[in-house]
């Protein structure tokens, strides 16, 4: 095809045109924020003295030696462990209850959804108060007899409050995504195997699981990468404490950037966030083909 | 951020921007001193960051700044006071700084102090505020310089020293039958132990908490010190280079503090808010400027500082206002603050903000400026208080001290806490700072 028509080029010009704005939108502020971090990562970078100064790998160098940098590594891995696993085991959980025709259901649907739509800091405030020492859940308890800990004061309980709050903020949204798949499973498999004698456990192992494992696989990916990103709760609820028990990576990316104005070595923090999510969402990608039931 | 842009992509862009960056983000700082001001080719703006967002203060802020534009319509045309939340200020105020958005002039904490003056972003005022007529920098107590001085530079005016008092809410002192607070500072018996001792005896009988020390919250340990002043101990030594957390005097002073609030009840425990001001506890420490917060709806009443076991020791709060050598105008900013601090000036800001000015340190000014205290309150508790008082603790590299302190001291807010061995651990742990 030696020319190309006027039509068709008219074509591109248009199409060109309609995926401008969000092309320019992601370079702007996306693309061109990432490189710049990648840049900051490779300078010493004094605000208050106003130096920046190239300090090639310095900074990548400063995060193998970096025990706070551990310390935050591992509240990451364990806020992530217990958020992926509580709320992916709640949203199934409660969108398999939903998805009966009973009376009542669309209301609990509505109450269970209903945190996502809340603001998040003031979901975070509310929650602040129920966990104080002398707050709503330890009076509760104390109704009941048993007297509650201190919540946010003890490394074990502030970790455990911190996920359970973002997981009831945050359950509605995956039990909705649970329950549109379940939906679409074909009532006639569930019937063929009920008449082959199958029971509801086998059914749900053998029909309903495969056939939203697309669901799940996106359900994780979403949830891991969110667990990473953890801030506003963190930052309510215990700031990075008790000791350093709730400083989860993003936190300490924030300490050192907005607290020790060191924004070059933030950076580089930024980088390696930025590469374990990466590799997660690789990971999990690749993965695919051995557990979803579309990708077989 | 979206995982599905590669580093390489990144990576590319940044080796792009390297150069714009280079340009726009290295404003350099500067410690040459400000002189009298040329005119600009056009009156510029200037912009004044502060914390404080109350409506009486902004006003009086903007009715001396107006007479400033009026006086000098050939240098400014308008100064704008822009608020930051208290608890954000500092990080507000260098993310400004990083973004290459310095303001003109802006408030700076006391405990940052030796950072900003020992960078150089901020530039010498001394010589201006010197050769200003009128101005009487002489007149400024000397003391009160201590913190904003960098060998002969001068980095900041002192606006604010607030001495710390004791608030007594003295309706549930007195309900639950404890001895006033006023009487025993009159028999020489205001001792942290007897403030203690009523504080708890009042937390039983109203159910409410006995002794807040304001703004700590098991946070912000360094209010601390208007506490541990009584014992003369300090988190460093003077010099800034080594740790004195686990000296004698400390372990004493946090000892009786862990035990006030653990097995005496006197202090309300972490994670329990109680806010004086709104009739929460009986007694509570903090700055003489936070009177305004009464509302009328008990009767209280404002002493000195208790007596510890090394005496009574003042400490105030400071603030400076400083200007940065990044704004795009400092020598017209520095001759706006030279007419913000002059003396008439300090005189009106003194409604709020006790003067490093000798001239108004007296209770006759300052009674007409705080018409809730009483003259003989404002001389026991601000003129006196701010004589020979101490600040609260500061450090060039103070922003990593405060957090790793504090995450130290989480294990000293339990019941059954080794106050010797937390602070001892503390000090391994800022040990490397100090030195830095």
């Amino acid at each position: 095809m030696a020319t190309v028509s006027a039509a068709v080029r008219r074509d591109w010009l248009v199409g060109y045109a309609m995926v401008a704005p969000v092309v320019l939108g992601a370079l702007a502020f996306v693309v061109l924020p990432l490189g710049m971090v990648v840049w900051y990562s490779l300078h010493e970078w004094n605000v208050l003295a106003g130096t920046f100064t190239f300090a090639g790998a310095d900074n990548y160098q400063r995060l193998a030696s970096d025990g706070g940098l551990g310390d935050a590594l591992l509240a990451s891995l364990w806020f992530s462990i217990g958020l992926v696993v509580l709320n992916i085991a709640l949203a199934l959980l409660l969108a398999v209850l939903l998805n009966q025709r009973l009376p009542g259901t669309t209301t609990f649907r509505t109450f269970f959804f209903s945190p996502v739509v809340v603001s998040l800091v003031a979901w975070t405030i509310v929650w602040s108060f129920l966990l104080q020492a002398d707050g709503g859940i330890n009076g509760f308890l104390a109704v009941l007899g048993i007297d509650g800990p201190n919540w946010l004061r003890h490394p074990t309980t502030a970790m455990v409050s911190v996920i359970v709050v973002q997981v009831f903020k945050n359950v509605g949204l995956n039990m909705i995504l649970f329950l549109a798949a379940l939906q679409g499973v074909p009532e006639e498999l569930q019937e063929a195997a009920r008449l082959d004698g199958a029971g509801a456990w086998r059914r749900f192992r053998s029909i309903t699981l495969p056939l939203i494992s697309p669901t799940i696989l996106l359900v994780s990916i979403i949830t891991i990468v969110g667990s990473l990103e953890v801030f506003a709760q963190i930052d309510v609820l215990t700031g990075g404490g008790p000791g350093s028990s709730t400083t989860v990576l993003v936190y300490y990316l924030y300490q050192q950037a907005f607290q020790f104005n060191d924004f070059g070595y933030a950076s580089a923090v930024a980088v390696l966030l930025f590469v374990i999510v990466l590799v997660l969402t690789l990971l999990q990608w690749q993965s695919r083909k051995r557990w979803v039931f579309h990708e077989v | 951020m979206s995982a599905q842009h590669t580093p390489r992509r990144a990576a590319g862009t940044a080796a792009a921007l390297g150069a714009a960056l280079a340009l726009t983000s290295c404003g350099g700082g500067t410690d040459a001193p400000v002189g009298e001001p040329d005119a600009p080719s056009e009156p510029v703006d200037l912009r004044m960051t502060v914390w404080t967002a109350d409506e009486t203060q902004l006003g009086l802020f903007q009715s001396i700044a107006d007479d400033y534009v009026e006086q000098n319509p050939e240098l400014v045309s308008g100064v704008t006071f822009e608020t930051i939340p208290f608890e954000d200020y500092t990080t507000a105020l260098t993310t400004q700084l990083a973004g290459g958005n310095a303001p003109d002039l802006a408030w700076i904490f006391e405990s940052n102090a030796p950072e900003f003056v020992s960078s150089g972003a901020l530039v010498d005022l001394r010589p201006l505020l010197d050769s200003t007529d009128g101005y009487e920098l002489d007149d400024i107590v000397p003391s009160s310089l201590g913190l904003w001085e960098d060998g002969e530079g001068l980095y900041a005016y002192p606006f604010s020293n607030s001495p710390f008092a004791m608030f007594v809410n003295t309706d549930q002192v007195s309900a639950a039958g404890q001895p006033d607070p006023a009487d025993l500072v009159e028999s020489g018996d205001w001792t942290f132990d007897a403030a203690r001792d009523i504080s708890a005896a009042t937390a039983e009988d109203t159910g409410k908490q006995g002794l807040v020390v304001r703004d700590f919250d098991y946070q912000a340990w360094e209010n601390l010190a208007t506490v541990w002043s009584g014992w003369g101990a300090a988190p460093w030594s003077a010099d800034g280079t080594q740790c004195t957390l686990a000296e004698p005097e400390m372990v004493d002073a946090m000892t009786w503090i862990h035990d006030a609030a653990f097995k005496d009840e006197a202090m309300p425990g972490p994670g329990t808010t109680a806010d004086f001001f709104a009739g929460d506890a009986a007694m509570t420490i903090t700055q003489i400027s936070r009177a305004s917060s009464l509302d009328g709806s008990f009767d209280w009443d404002v002493v000195p500082m208790p007596a510890g076991p090394a005496g009574k020791q003042n400490v105030i709060g400071q603030a400076g206002i400083g200007v940065f050598a990044a704004g795009e105008h400092p020598d017209v900013a520095a001759d706006f603050l030279a007419h913000f601090t002059s003396p008439e000036n300090a005189e009106q800001l003194a409604a709020y903000f006790p003067p490093p000015r000798a001239s108004l340190l007296n209770a006759e000014t300052l009674a007409a400026a705080n018409p809730s205290l009483s003259e003989e309150q404002l001389q026991a508790v601000v003129v006196e208080g701010v004589e020979e008082a101490v600040t609260k603790p500061a450090h060039k590299n103070f922003a990593k001290l405060s957090q790793t302190v504090r995450a130290e001291l989480d294990a000293l807010w339990t019941a059954d806490a080794d106050v010797e061995a937390v602070l001892t651990d503390t000090c391994s742990a800022i040990g490397p700072l100090l030195e830095e």
